[in-house]
């Protein structure tokens, strides 16, 4: 099956996967290296890898829901939802922390782990996750210190490295950059789809209100 | 394709209205909308966090009713047009990569094009090409200006602009003073009617003669508009009122407050006409429904022998139809489609009528 995964919960990341049952071929990927280009360049990414690999079109769409910082968030699931619309394939949502879960496995943890990246306002999104890969609890918006006490993946522990030592959180090396990528969400979606679970909808998870205010002089007040 | 009658669906996001309309040539065919303005009323005001939110939301509902209304298909089309500015950032962003997917999937052309000079491309669909000497009053809670339209495909000029917020804005922060809640345009224009609009003498923003000049030597702000010193002259009104324990006349100061606005507005627009040979004035935007702005400037171009030209309500607000009009004009002019590549621009100016490929 030809899956087409994008995720933009981070940098705006496409790849193109051929997937038999569990096992995930690599056609071709990419990930924009600038952080806030999402809708500039995510559709002229996935023209050219379906171009690259002679395809005109997936069987598949699975896209990363977040949690990750909405404008970016929102182009990613705008272009899935658009894309299986036209060409009527089917659609699946996949928690994008998920992505990096796949990669934190692959260092065979020993037991719970978490992964963190950049929520922004001295925040991190978070998810607690089993030794082998299922989640376990969230995804949560919090400040580092009501992360668990575990090895955290992601960049967003190694923004906060100093303050999750604090609690007992350490940073695992190598994993202090990671964003989720594309090629991991795909491969995750794949698994969990050739495990028989059920993947999400496309509906995102903002996790935060639109923090809009009332004003006083709606709530009856005059001036 | 047909070059004259080109099958344009065309996006709008750039507000809080999700838009898809489609057009062949200058024939509607839908014009779809979805609007979040419920989810803003006890804000008094748009969010655009909530405007996005609604946006991805409604966007392939809408795009679905409106293929279905206008019994086109996808494969139809001869060519895709989005709102690419200015406008919301992140509510663009949303109709920009829906279309760009749309555009991709599909392999049609994609156009991104300017919303103001959409706001005069909507009229084509009302009474077929435009005339020459054209001009265009747009006024609505997102903008304020005044264009000239040389030519709807190649050369439209900005003449003036609201240099802080734009008049509908000022009627959503009036109506909010007054208790009248969101939007504020027709609650105001409304309760207008009933009360003195010489009542209370507004000001009438950017007037002075340090800003107006001559023809000849036009000031800095000669056809700009600036509505937030009327704003906060009739917080400063009501306020006044309060002090003194006295009822606030609500009712009046609506009709004041309007007749401030409408006057500046009308008399601005008809002076730029009459020093830019402009014959023929299109009004587009929101505001264009007040009944007060239809009526004064409607009465200003008479007697200054201006035809005034206004596209009904629906099209004068923000809406997907526009955006396919004014595609249908570019591909029938053989301008070159925008392509995939291009950013949303929440600040394009008018002369970018479309984005370079
Ligand atoms: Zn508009």
């Amino acid at each position: 099956m030809l899956l087409l995964a994008i995720d933009t919960s981070a940098n705006a990341s496409a790849a193109l996967l051929e997937t038999t049952g569990a096992g995930v071929a690599v056609l071709g990927s990419f990930t924009s290296l600038v952080g806030n280009d999402h809708a500039e360049v995510l559709a002229p990414a996935i023209e050219a890898l379906l171009q690259d690999a002679g395809a005109v079109r997936p069987d598949a769409v699975v896209v990363g829901v977040g949690p990750g910082p909405f404008t970016g968030l929102r182009v990613g699931l705008a272009s899935a939802k658009t894309l299986a619309f036209v060409w009527d394939v089917a659609l699946h949502g996949v928690m994008s922390l998920d992505a990096i879960a796949l990669e934190a496995v692959a260092t065979e943890p020993t037991g719970d782990f978490t992964v963190a990246i950049d929520a922004r306002r001295k925040e991190l999104y978070w998810a607690r996750y089993h030794h082998d890969g299922l989640l376990a609890d969230g995804p949560h918006v919090s400040l580092a210190e009501e992360l668990p006490p575990l090895p955290t993946f992601g960049a967003g522990a190694g923004l906060y490295s100093e303050r999750l030592a604090a609690i007992g959180a350490t940073v695992v090396p190598g994993f202090d950059q990671a964003h989720p990528s594309a090629v991991s969400l795909g491969t995750s979606a794949a698994r969990s789809l050739a495990a028989g679970r059920e993947l999400l909808s496309t509906e995102p998870l903002y996790l935060r209100e639109s923090d809009a205010k009332v004003p006083a002089v709606m709530k009856g007040k005059l001036l | 394709m047909s070059l004259s009658a080109p099958l344009v669906l065309g996006i709008e996001s750039s507000c809080d209205e999700t838009g898809v309309g489609i057009v062949r040539g200058t024939d509607l065919l839908v014009n779809a909308v979805a609007s979040s303005m419920e989810e803003h009323v006890r804000f008094g005001g748009v969010i655009p966090e909530i405007a996005s939110r609604a946006h991805l939301d409604a966007f392939v509902p809408t795009l679905e009713a409106a293929l279905e209304e206008a019994g086109v298909k996808l494969a139809d089309i001869d060519a895709i047009a989005v709102t690419s500015g200015p406008g919301l950032s992140g509510a663009l962003m949303v109709g920009v990569a829906a279309a760009k997917s749309l555009a991709l999937a599909t392999g049609k052309p994609l156009y991104a094009i300017n919303h103001l000079v959409a706001h005069v491309g909507v009229g084509v669909l009302d009474g077929g090409q435009l005339p020459e000497k054209l001009g265009a009053l747009l006024v609505s809670g997102g903008h304020t200006e005044i264009l000239q339209v040389n030519s709807l495909t190649d050369d439209v000029r900005l003449l003036g602009a609201t240099i802080d917020d734009a008049a509908g804005e000022a009627y959503d922060k009036v109506a909010r003073l007054l208790g009248l809640g969101y939007p504020g345009g027709p609650v105001i224009d409304a309760l207008a009617k009933e009360g003195d609009p010489k009542a209370i003498r507004f000001p009438r923003g950017l007037t002075l003669p340090k800003f107006v000049g001559s023809a000849e030597e036009p000031g800095k702000h000669r056809h700009d508009f600036s509505f937030s010193g009327l704003k906060t002259a009739v917080a400063r009104c009501v306020e006044q009122y309060q002090k003194r324990g006295e009822e606030v006349p609500v009712a009046d100061i609506a009709a004041s407050f309007q007749e401030a606005v409408v006057d500046v507005i009308t008399s601005k627009a008809v002076r730029a006409c009459k020093e830019h040979g402009i014959e023929n004035l299109l009004l587009g935007g929101g505001v264009a429904a007040n009944s007060r702005l239809r009526a004064l400037l409607a009465a200003r171009c008479a007697s200054a022998g201006i035809t005034l030209r206004v596209p009904p309500r629906e099209l004068c607000t923000d809406n997907g139809a526009m955006v396919a009009a004014l595609g249908a004009q570019l591909v029938a002019a053989g301008i070159t489609p925008t392509g995939l590549g291009f950013s949303t621009d929440s600040g394009q100016p008018v002369s970018l009528i479309s984005l370079a490929a």
